[in-house]
């Protein structure tokens, strides 16, 4: 079973990172790039055309990191492939190893720079969870048998800061019921939006067999910040979010406090199991974020739930 | 196009903009036309949505899911089963039933088909049982 498997069985914090895309060079180039957040994380996505972006694929990017000894989190989107190539390209990484899958609706191809593309969408994340479930019980959608069905631990993603807000954890619910074992959470920059949505969640019974784990963003200053509220759909960042590190003396330490404050926020919260992580510093401050949350490094940790103790004191 | 796609077509087209899917789900929808949305999304929103409500990919409009789910709580008259439905995993399009009647398929029962596949194991026995 993968790490992440054996984390969400055994109750242990899970952190999950979000692996750099791959435009050209050699596994020597992306081992390189992989090394600074890989050893604090369990898994990493190896992500499907981010923001309706071409790079090398999904499935080559999982191969790859499995290859380089960091376990991968297959993310499969339904913009741009239709359910036949979707299951072979599950079937395909679950061939080489690859388990942990997280199934996305994705964004649309207009936030891509090929915004002419045609978009897929043949399936949509909800449905896309079924599927992945459909073959870990070992089955194709037309129920013709796998043969050898893939140990598959599956996961999807919920966005807790987008409308309609009261109607997230009900979506986030059917995701859970149609086979999804972990949620990764899109970055929220309202505290108090996430808060509700996984109280919700947590209230609702729902986080005893699903992991919450919210994303957190690490950036350099106010730049990013403005780039994602205005240019990335379902991201809004508060304006006094924006000026506290604009207006800041030292913009990037603040950034980083900022990271650090939601972290713990994120953390703090029953129901949620660990934090996946995005780093756009590449300056170490993913080492010092998880050292200043108490966090060791991945080998050091178990999967038990007593190490998640640990870090909630 | 039969004759009863025909004055499908007429009537669900200029009230709910409807794309002759084969397979209509108006009814678990808040009366909102899943396939209007530029993602075709049976199951919900996606997580692009706007800060105003409005949609990722066509800012002029507003989601459909949120108009949906609104709807889906505030229309009146609407039998209670139907608004309860709305958060149903919905199965994926038959594409093969584009353009046909949903009154039709509806009646026949082609509609509700889902691939051999689509049911879990323990849900399919349970209806087997």
């Amino acid at each position: 079973m993968s790490r992440l498997g054996e984390l969400l069985d055994q109750g242990g914090l899970i952190i999950t990172g979000e692996a750099p895309v791959i435009d050209g060079g050699t596994l020597a180039d992306y081992e390189a790039k992989l090394a600074e957040l890989a050893p604090w994380c369990d898994a990493m996505n190896a992500t499907d055309n981010t923001a309706a972006h071409a790079h090398a694929s999904n499935v080559a990017m999982a191969i790859a990191m499995q290859r380089l000894g960091v376990e991968p989190i297959l993310q499969v989107v339904c913009r741009d492939k239709n359910r036949i190539a979707q299951q072979a390209d599950i079937m395909g990484a679950a061939l080489h190893g690859v388990e942990n899958i997280c199934c996305l609706t994705g964004d649309d191809v207009t936030a891509g720079d090929e915004s002419e593309a045609r978009r897929v969408f043949d399936l949509d994340g909800p449905q896309l969870i079924r599927l992945a479930n459909s073959l870990k019980e070992g089955r194709y959608l037309s129920g013709r048998s796998v043969g050898t069905p893939p140990a598959l631990v599956i996961g999807a993603v919920e966005n807790p800061g987008a409308p309609p807000l009261d109607y997230r954890a009900q979506r986030a619910a059917k995701k859970i019921l149609a086979g999804a074992r972990y949620l990764q959470l899109q970055i929220c920059y309202h505290p108090d939006r996430l808060e509700a949505f996984v109280a919700a969640l947590h209230e609702g019974g729902w986080t005893e067999r699903c992991a919450i784990i919210p994303t957190v963003v690490a950036v350099k200053g106010a730049g990013p910040l403005r780039f994602m509220d205005s240019a990335v759909p379902g991201i809004a960042v508060p304006a006094e979010t924006i000026s506290r590190v604009a207006d800041a003396e030292d913009p990037a330490e603040e950034a980083y406090r900022l990271v650090l404050e939601q972290s713990r926020h994120a953390l703090s919260l029953p129901g949620v199991r660990g934090l996946h992580l995005t780093d756009f510093r590449k300056d170490g401050s993913m080492e010092r974020l998880c050292r200043d949350l108490g966090i060791p490094p991945r080998s050091e940790r178990s999967t038990t739930r007593a190490d998640h103790d640990l870090v909630r004191v | 196009m039969g004759l009863v796609s025909l004055v499908e077509h007429a009537v669900k087209k200029p009230i709910w903009d409807c794309r002759m899917c084969g397979q209509c789900v108006l009814h678990d929808t808040g009366m909102t036309c899943p396939m209007t949305c530029p993602k075709t999304l049976r199951n919900g929103p996606c997580g692009g949505v706007r800060e105003d409500g409005r949609c990722e990919v066509k800012p002029e409009m507003r989601c459909v899911w949120v108009k949906a789910e609104e709807r889906s709580r505030t229309l009146p008259l609407m039998p209670q089963d139907w608004r309860d439905h709305f958060n149903n995993l919905r199965p994926p399009v038959d594409n093969r039933l584009k353009g046909t009647s949903s009154w039709r398929n509806l009646l026949s029962g082609r509609d509700r088909e889902t691939p051999p596949g689509w049911t879990p194991e323990a849900e399919a026995e349970k209806a087997e049982a």
